[in-house]
């Protein structure tokens, strides 16, 4: 038969595909209209600004809009021997327009940076360059300071010459470009970076452990009660969702404080004693009390919208074919659970990674995280290129930590209900 | 090898869910071993909490039940070796065939070649045989029930309870898995007892049945007795189908009475319950006992008009007013003879009032 090779038409002769498209078209733009202002609002308010983040955190086009013409000199110049006449003229014909604007301090620091002491022979030139005389740039240039006769100085102009850096990055992780463009780390004591990353993730992952821990009885009680009941305690749940999250965090540290409620009732029951009061505020456990408690409808959730397609029946099951009780559990009703586990587990994992309020209001020192630190540098330093780099560091973790659990567990196996 | 005939013993057990309101009213029931049974009743009727205390999934308010002449209130479930089929077949979904099966045999410690060879010995019982690394799911629900029944009898339970197992499947199917049970049943010899509310499975199924209702079994005895002489009009109306009159005993001897319907005419019935005269009562007459154009001698002989002819292909329904009853029927097989079956035609009906069993009015 042929007509498998054929195509199929419809009873008046237009091909069945071509129908089928001018039969679904008007479904098809009516769903799209529906679906537009979201991927507007999307686009706008989340896809484009992360783009931006990501631009701001790897520009680093300063130096190559200062020194234009040096740069393009340099292009012939193998970076080995001091350069050429010609790069010495362009360096002092950009050096000049910026000191006409009143840039050349600019240049400075961010040369600077890149090796010590240009600083000051920048702002030696520039007192000494109103005396030069014309042509012969190279021996004028050298004369002013020897530095300017090392190769190492001219090396490092070159290395910013890249209109992209990640430099950033680098310093996210605490390690840096050394003078000979390697990549190396920051001292010892300096390295502040990484231990907020360790700490952030820490935190993340007791928090999850910790909301698994109180969520898996909540939701199996809230699955397994009667409706009259159950409706009680997910309103119990719930309610920390309709507070304020300021306003449950500032409970908190009513309750927390060294004169607190939890610490007065330690010290009436005897545990401690009233000059000896615990510090449960300004450091992790506070951090953990308070997030833990914030982050638990998550994981209840999902977790009670698995357990509640679980029929009793299969626990009953279990029994009955010769299952002790815990038997039972762990070999029917907990594998039945795992895809609310992952589902709250995850959903938990990446709200506390880059968790805020809660950090800055009752970490203290010990425990602040990653996100408050992103802050820091938005609000205090204004170096939005470093917050960019970090934040956008804290995403890529995120989509980490989703790949790993869908090579783990398979996103489609994830339930929020 | 004498059977058991107390081998499960229901002793005057009672079940409240609520201090208010008896689910179970004193009932007692003895199981004989190797028997098939089946607790029949409306829903609400206590069956299933019947079945669920055997299972252990629901303690007795008061009485004790007995297995093997053991008590087994105080033991937990997965310590009575009662093997359980599920309404909804309770699968463990995240298993495989072989693994569901296995599970009960893993539990008690069985090696890995006993576990095998029993998982294929109850596949192949089923007739499965080769479906071992199929899921759930994958499976049709006459594929899925056929484990399930697998899976109960597979650890050699003494008893096996089965909850409604063949309520989700279509008719055909759940015929033929009602032989199929009955087989399984038939060739191993375990004690079954099974809840249902179809009649149609209780009758060919069992050994015996009770039928319950508010609570209480209205009667226990094998299917064919309670068909033909049920003992009272719960049970009449419940299995199968019967007319109805209701009326007065105006005269009775040892085996036929005289019941003075509402119309004023008397008919013969055979006393089940009414014990003097003056009673009120039902008088239940099964459709097929009654015949048209009576040759022999009935002791029941009355003209009834017909209303309404149903076609069923292998009989005609024909629904009567007869003796002020207007919801008569009548069973005719399908034949080419009965050509003055037509709705407004006057018939005479008759039967033997040895097949009219007048009952308790309820």
């Amino acid at each position: 038969m042929s007509s498998e090779t054929q195509k199929i038409l419809t009873t008046d002769g237009i091909p069945l595909e071509v129908s089928l498209k001018k039969a679904e078209k008007k479904n098809k733009i009516k769903a799209f209209l529906l679906v537009a202002p979201l991927l507007f609002f999307i686009v706008i308010t989340y896809i484009f600004p992360i783009g931006e983040m990501f631009t701001r955190s790897i520009d680093d086009r300063m130096v190559t809009n200062m020194l234009p013409k040096t740069f393009k000199a340099m292009e012939t110049w193998d970076g080995k021997e001091l350069p050429s006449e010609e790069v010495f003229a362009a360096f002092l014909s950009d050096f000049r327009l910026l000191a006409e604007k009143k840039e050349h301090g600019k240049l400075g620091q961010r040369l600077n940076k890149e090796k010590n002491g240009f600083n000051t022979i920048l702002k030696k030139l520039w007192r000494k360059m109103k005396n030069f005389e014309e042509g012969n740039a190279k021996e004028q240039i050298m004369e002013i300071h020897k530095r300017f006769r090392d190769v190492k100085y001219w090396q490092a102009i070159k290395r910013t010459a890249p209109p992209y850096s990640m430099a950033k990055y680098l310093k996210g992780m605490d390690m840096y470009y050394d003078e000979d463009g390697k990549i190396v780390q920051v001292e010892e004591d300096r390295r502040i970076h990484r231990i907020l990353w360790l700490r952030t993730l820490e935190v993340a992952f007791f928090v999850t452990i910790f909301c698994f821990l109180m969520g898996y009885p909540i939701a199996h009680l809230l699955a397994t009660l009667p409706m009259k009941y159950s409706n009680l305690l997910m309103i119990c749940v719930l309610l920390p969702f309709w507070t304020s999250l300021l306003v449950r965090t500032a409970s908190w540290m009513i309750l927390l404080q060294q004169q607190g409620i939890v610490n007065d009732f330690f010290v009436w029951i005897g545990l401690v004693g009233d000059d000896n009061r615990p510090e449960m505020m300004y450091n992790k456990t506070g951090t953990y009390v308070a997030m833990t408690q914030i982050l638990l409808p998550f994981m209840v959730l999902p977790l009670y919208s698995v357990m509640k397609t679980i029929s009793p029946s299969l626990m009953r099951a279990g029994k009955s074919l010769g299952g002790t009780p815990f038997v039972a559990f762990w070999k029917v009703y907990f594998p039945l659970t795992i895809p609310g586990i992952g589902a709250g587990c995850l959903l938990v994992f990446i709200l506390a990674i880059g968790y805020y309020i809660t950090p800055a209001l009752v970490g203290g020192a010990s425990g602040t995280l990653i996100s408050n630190q992103i802050a820091y540098h938005m609000k205090a330093t204004l170096d939005w290129s470093f917050a960019s780099a970090m934040g956008l560091m804290l995403l890529s973790g995120v989509l980490v930590v989703y790949w790993i659990y869908n090579k783990l567990v398979g996103i489609d196996n994830i339930k929020l209900g | 090898m004498s059977k058991n005939l107390e081998f499960v013993k229901f002793d005057k057990v009672d079940k409240s869910y609520d201090g208010k309101v008896l689910v179970v009213k004193d009932l007692n029931l003895d199981i004989a071993e190797g028997e098939f049974i089946t607790m029949l009743g409306p829903s609400g009727s206590g069956k299933t909490t019947c079945l669920m205390m055997l299972a252990g999934f629901e303690t007795p308010t008061n009485g004790e039940i007995y297995l093997d002449k053991n008590p087994i209130s105080n033991i937990p479930p997965h310590k009575r070796g009662i093997g359980m089929v599920f309404q909804n077949y309770a699968l463990f979904p995240h298993m495989t065939v072989y693994e569901n099966l296995a599970f009960p045999l893993r539990v008690r410690k069985f090696s890995k070649d006993d576990i095998d060879k029993k998982v294929n010995k109850a596949l192949s019982m089923v007739s499965l045989s080769g479906f071992e690394n199929r899921m759930p799911g994958q499976l049709s629900g006459g594929q899925q029930q056929r484990v399930a029944v697998a899976r109960a009898l597979v650890f050699d339970p003494q008893v096996v309870l089965m909850d409604e197992p063949l309520g989700a499947l279509d008719k055909n199917l759940r015929e033929s898995m009602q032989y199929e049970i009955k087989h399984i049943h038939e060739s191993i010899g375990v004690t079954v007892v099974y809840v249902t509310h179809d009649q149609g499975e209780a009758l060919t199924m069992s050994n015996r049945i009770a039928v319950f209702n508010d609570g209480k079994v209205q009667q226990l005895s094998s299917p064919d007795e309670l068909y033909e002489k049920p003992v009272n009009s719960f049970v009449a109306e419940f299995i199968g189908e019967n007319n109805r009159f209701s009326g007065e005993v105006t005269e009775i001897s040892k085996d036929k009475c005289k019941v003075k319907l509402t119309s004023g005419t008397e008919i013969m019935a055979n006393p089940i319950t009414v014990k003097a005269k003056g009673e009120k009562t039902i008088v239940s007459l099964r459709p097929e006992r009654a015949i048209i154009d009576p040759q022999k001698d009935m002791d029941n002989n009355h003209k009834g008009k017909i209303e309404e002819v149903i076609y069923h292909g292998d009989h005609t329904r024909v629904r009567l007013n007869l003796l002020g009853n207007k919801e008569f029927i009548l069973k005719v097989p399908n034949s080419s003879s009965r050509m003055d079956i037509k709705v407004g035609n006057q018939i005479n009906i008759g039967w033997n009032s040895q097949d009219s069993r007048a009952l308790d009015p309820k």
